[in-house]
């Protein structure tokens, strides 16, 4: 399904400095039930933004009209666990279109890629910083360019860059997903499924 | 760029992938190499009924539509040989050695105990695979993780892969895949390699393997799905080539003492988060999570730093899953509780992963040796594991399950998860708190 493209995003940023988020808390498994991608983005954290009874968790940080943006900072190794897409798709149809964490699970930031969500990793201390600048000023502005591959902070020395496919990166720029690409190879898949030995 | 050789779908992965399909006008590629199964929302009881969640039912019924549509086999709800796409896979011959197999979730890496190079992808992926039996990935590294001798009486493979998680972390093998060696994994039964390779995902792995051997050949040799004959002979000359080199090198490589493994639970809410059932819940300083997670983790489960973890009171016993759901599972758990009786107390769900399992329960004597102490057998789905069907454990209660995954609400909103082998859940189903399986005697 294709996407926004993505080429370069200045936004204030929306911390969650939490490690291990993993996917059943970005959306828990019994709101996978749509058979169509939409409306994902309100169920996002759900069990940490709601109480039982559908009220707004008050110290969470989506109920906290200081913080917003385009850009989620989440503690390391976020997104573990299921290999949910829906966990991407909240994130995206939420408004983000970039999360920033010192580690991410591996299937998790696949997903990202191949719905228009940019991981980018980057080192614990920037990830720190990033944190206290935001908690000191929620405006503060981080700028991600994914041509030059690079991440700063408002305010701050640190320009860090980050790791990119470069396959994927092209995608991302363009708004592609990988199956054109995939059908225009027709012919090779069909001579190399027949040498498969089963 | 990788060709799948058998691609399974399960209903709540799989919709938007064929909404992506109809939309670019195009078929699957190889029905033939696609296998789908209902397993993630379905009840576990009265499956002869017409499903009452009406999300469900629109999923489900989506999965018979499509499969129907594009000529994949489906084995839906009521289908004899409907289960858990990672316990039927195997149990039908579709698993086998060197084959490239992929899933829409994550604990498709159970196929490894193979030898195959099994994955979960994401819906989008699965969309790729339906439409060109493709995928692109980028090249993992490689970890070996190598146990020597032997673990001691009572040990189960399930404590076995609690035991490495909680040595490496949720994250320590991201970024790799892993290759299982030495006597323990040698020795191991195919449904407790499956058991382990199952929990790779659980370190971060997107996959984990264990060399084919005899025992690998003898438990395909006849499933229905598994070369005949000469096309037999003709797998078995390519799968015999699929050992671990002489010298091979990894790019990581962890070694471990089996006889420092003992019957495993965890405490916490990530499966890292897990130690020796006679030892007291280690302090914050002795946690590799850091001072904040691991508290948030604590506070969530209602315990305390150094707390003894046996003798804490058990709500609710779950056996089942893709990690713990087959047939030898349920004959250790049998053997723990015949004689004896369910703790009053004890909410039980015992939930076979598959048909086959279910029948092979009642086949054996076993289901009457469970009804007799007060069980309740169900039918086969991924159940309370992830708890999308009815099977929700309350909020604030206390589960000791055999599944996979301890994260906050995994269960149930609210629910407290500790995970450990069918035999702790046996002992703990009987006592009624956490119990040692090895102390109860025989």
């Amino acid at each position: 399904m294709a996407y926004d493209k993505f080429t370069k995003l200045t936004s204030s940023a929306v911390p969650l400095p939490i490690e291990n988020v993993d996917t059943d808390q970005i959306i828990p498994a019994r709101f996978l039930k749509a058979t169509e991608r939409k409306g994902f983005g309100d169920n996002l954290f759900r069990d940490w933004r709601y109480n039982q009874d559908n009220t707004p968790k008050e110290d969470f940080v989506l109920n906290n009209e200081t913080y917003k943006g385009k850009i989620l900072v989440g503690g390391k190794n976020f997104g573990s666990g299921s290999s949910r897409e829906h966990a991407a798709w909240a994130i995206y149809d939420y408004g983000f279109r970039c999360v920033i964490s010192s580690f991410f699970a591996d299937i998790f930031k696949n997903n990202c890629l191949n719905i228009g969500v940019l991981p980018v990793q980057v080192s614990e201390a920037f990830l720190a910083e990033i944190f206290e600048a935001v908690e000191a000023n929620p405006e503060v502005q981080i700028t991600v360019d994914l041509e030059d591959q690079t991440v700063s902070l408002e305010g701050s020395e640190t320009v860090e860059s980050f790791d990119i496919n470069a396959y994927k990166k092209e995608n991302m720029k363009n708004g592609f997903d990988d199956i054109d690409y995939l059908l225009n190879l027709g012919d090779d898949i069909a001579t190399f499924a027949t040498q498969r030995p089963f | 760029m990788l060709f799948i050789d058998r691609h399974m779908v399960h209903e709540v992965t799989s919709p938007v992938a064929f909404l992506g399909l109809k939309n670019r006008g195009i078929k699957v590629l190889h029905p033939e190499r696609t296998f789908a199964t209902a397993d993630h929302n379905t009840p576990t009881l009265n499956q002869h009924l017409p499903v009452e969640d009406p999300l469900s039912a629109n999923q489900l019924a989506a999965l018979e539509r499509n499969a129907k549509e594009h000529g994949i086999s489906y084995w839906g709800l009521g289908h004899e040989k409907n289960g858990i796409v990672h316990v039927v896979g195997p149990e039908y011959g579709i698993t086998v050695p060197g084959a490239t197999i992929v899933c829409g979730d994550s604990h498709t890496s159970t196929h490894g105990a193979f030898g195959a190079i099994a994955f979960g992808i994401g819906t989008s992926e699965v969309e790729m695979v339906l439409a060109s039996q493709c995928i692109m990935q980028p090249k993992p590294k490689s970890m070996r993780i190598h146990i020597e001798g032997e673990v001691g009486n009572g040990v189960t493979p399930k404590d076995v892969a609690l035991y490495i998680i909680s040595k490496l972390s949720t994250s320590g093998a991201t970024g790799y895949f892993v290759e299982y060696t030495g006597p323990v994994f040698e020795n191991m039964s195919m449904e407790g390699r499956m058991t382990v390779c199952n929990l790779s995902i659980e370190m971060g792995a997107r996959g984990g393997m264990i060399a084919p051997d005899q025992s690998t050949f003898h438990y395909i040799k006849g499933r229905e799905f598994a070369p005949k004959g000469a096309d037999w002979d003709k797998a078995m000359d390519y799968w015999q080539t699929l050992y671990t080199d002489e010298g091979a090198t990894y790019d990581k490589e962890l070694i471990l003492q089996g006889s420092d493994i003992e019957p495993m639970i965890t405490y916490g809410t990530n499966p890292g988060m897990g130690v020796g059932i006679s030892k007291n819940i280690p302090s914050a300083s002795e946690s590799k999570d850091s001072v904040d997670s691991y508290k948030k983790s604590l506070k969530y489960m209602g315990f305390n730093e150094n707390e003894p973890l046996l003798g804490k009171k058990v709500d609710y016993v779950f056996l089942g899953s893709c990690t713990n759901g087959r047939i030898e599972d349920f004959r250790a758990f049998t053997n723990i509780i015949k004689g004896r009786k369910k703790a009053d107390h004890i909410t039980a769900w015992l939930v076979p992963g598959s048909h086959k399992v279910r029948q092979a329960i009642i086949d054996e004597g076993l289901y009457d040796i469970l009804t007799e102490a007060g069980f309740e057998l169900r039918e086969p789905g991924c159940s309370a594991c992830l708890a999308m069907n009815e099977d929700k454990i309350p909020a604030g209660k206390v589960a000791v399950s055999t599944s996979n995954r301890n994260f906050e609400g995994r269960q149930g909103p609210g629910a407290r998860t500790m995970l450990a082998s069918p035999t702790v859940a046996a002992a703990t189903a009987v006592m009624g708190v956490v119990t040692d399986p090895r102390t109860l005697s025989n």
